[in-house]
């Protein structure tokens, strides 16, 4: 009897687990091969000539001007809590003097650029996902290929460019936002001088500080703008599928969002 | 002396598609001369907006061969796609009217983006094809969302031959139509074929709409073309499918409960 005369049976269920972890395995896989093929695409598309000026400019305006007073709101009360946490916790080892720069620090090198993505991963991510989804439901992407128009450059390059240019520059006001959230409580509930409070945030600030956010934030941006585009191009099942896929988004947004800053912040701190 | 067999203008050889689960296009084989209409009738699922997907390039194929004059489009690489893209024009079933656009940059979307034609002309061609269409100029500034159901085919149609296609593609062209507005739409796709002297192929399973804009009609079951004539022939011909499907019966060799 050969090899190929053994009739096929199901494994025994004692491997059924194993079995079900390799086929996760594979369709994790799977799935991280797409989303790597879908950005090599759209970063060419977004790199190479023809750009679409006018949605870049629409996309400028929805990703980054529009979302200023949620970040700025967000961050303005997270440097205010902040500078009271550090004020309460510095005290139990005289560290309360060093709140100014803790909070400063702690702003422009992880808070600023992480709570702003964060917040634009559940405003952005979320209402690319839905407005493409729903465009491939409706067939809207279908029709403007069949109108010689490639949907990644018309689509998909002016999110990402918008995303990647628009959130360093929501960063720097996050920033901004989230000292002067410091200084407010410093002055009005701790009774420090605001030149005091001033001076102290500018003398141990270093340029490294805040470039190092700025740059986390354009790979941010990236991710949340990808995550946008790719889980609405890829929705399917109506209505259904454009909330499941705008759900998607957001997740995978955060989850990416928190793990790239981990990898870079330990790059940045070998540097 | 032999007899020289004109090249069709679309043709689909032994065509194969599958999903999840039994092919919906199996060994499709199907052509159309230039300047004819052709319907493609059939029951719901049984492939046909898959066939004219894949003619457009917009589904891969599996197997076999989609010719456009002869070139084999999934042979094509992306410029050449486009290139071929812009001698067909297609009328969605739902429209796909672009939301976030108003009336007339649906209509002048290829002039604009793919033809990089001034906005201030691709206006008013825009305007002037909404004519042919008898949507007249007060129509340009409004949105998809402000137009009744007609109305967006009449733009989609219009999208659809601004570029002067040398194909059109309809799928559905009268599904959720009442009659009189499916009789306007209908006689609009005549009147803009024979115009624009293009070749024609629409899906449908609006009988009324079939015998009016056709040419010839074949008939879709499974994948497969089961039964194809001249228009006329629809309602002599004894083909048990289409008999089946033109008299509306349950029982006969196509199931009613798929």
């Amino acid at each position: 009897m050969t090899g190929s005369d053994v009739p096929e049976s199901p494994p025994p269920r004692l491997l059924a687990p194993v079995a079900a972890l390799g086929r996760a395995t594979l369709a994790g896989a799977g799935s991280i091969g797409q989303v790597a093929l879908f950005a090599l695409a759209a970063l060419r598309a977004a790199l190479t000539p023809r750009w679409f000026g006018g949605q870049i400019g629409r996309q400028l305006w929805q990703v980054g001007f529009l979302s200023l007073p949620v970040v700025g709101m967000t961050i303005w009360f997270t440097g205010a809590a902040l500078a009271l946490n550090v004020w309460t916790g510095g005290s139990r080892f005289n560290a309360e003097q060093a709140m100014p720069q803790i909070v400063a620090i702690g702003i422009t090198r992880e808070l600023g650029p992480v709570l702003a993505a964060l917040m634009l991963a559940g405003r952005v991510a979320a209402a690319m996902a839905s407005e493409i989804g729903a465009m491939r439901a409706t067939e809207q992407i279908d029709a403007m290929t069949t109108l010689s128009t490639d949907p990644m450059r018309y689509l998909i390059a002016p999110r990402l460019l918008a995303g990647v240019l628009s959130m360093p520059l929501l960063t720097l006001v996050a920033n901004c936002f989230g000292i002067a959230g410091g200084l407010v409580v410093a002055v009005q509930v701790l009774d420090i001088p605001p030149p005091t409070y001033i001076q102290n945030t500018l003398d141990y600030l270093q340029d490294w500080d805040v470039e190092s956010g700025l740059v986390k934030a354009a790979v941010f941006g990236f991710i949340v703008a990808l995550m946008g585009c790719y889980h609405g191009m890829n929705a399917r099942g109506g209505a259904r599928g454009v909330g499941r896929a705008a759900t998607q988004a957001v997740v995978s947004s955060a989850i990416l969002i928190l793990a790239a800053d981990y990898l870079l912040t330990s790059l940045f701190s070998r540097m | 002396m032999p007899v020289e067999t004109p090249l069709p203008k679309l043709a689909w050889k032994n065509v194969s598609k599958r999903f999840d689960g039994p092919p919906v296009l199996a060994g499709l084989d199907l052509a159309v001369a230039a300047g004819r209409s052709l319907v493609i009738i059939g029951g719901s699922g049984q492939g046909k907006s898959v066939a004219i997907k894949v003619a457009l390039g917009l589904i891969p194929v599996d197997g076999g061969e989609v010719l456009l004059d002869g070139v084999n489009i999934a042979g094509l690489d992306a410029a050449g796609r486009r290139q071929a893209l812009a001698r067909v024009g297609m009328l969605f079933q739902g429209g796909a009217l672009f939301d976030s656009l108003s009336v007339w940059e649906n209509v002048a979307f290829r002039l604009i983006n793919a033809e990089g034609v001034p906005r201030r002309e691709a206006r008013a061609r825009a305007i002037d094809t909404l004519a042919l269409v008898r949507l007249g100029p007060q129509t340009a500034d409004l949105y998809p969302s402000e137009l009744s159901g007609g109305m967006q085919k009449r733009v989609g149609l219009a999208r659809a031959i601004i570029g002067a296609p040398e194909i059109l593609f309809f799928d559905e062209p009268t599904t959720g139509l009442d009659p009189i507005t499916a009789a306007a739409i209908n006689a609009l796709i005549v009147d803009r074929v024979r115009s624009l002297g293009c070749t024609a192929v629409s899906i449908t399973h609006d009988l009324a709409s079939a015998r009016t804009i056709a040419d010839e009609i074949a008939m879709l079951h499974h994948g497969r073309i089961v039964w194809r004539g001249l228009a006329a022939q629809l309602d002599s011909t004894d083909n048990p499918y289409v008999r089946q499907f033109v008299d509306g019966r349950t029982d006969g060799p196509i199931n009613a409960d798929r």
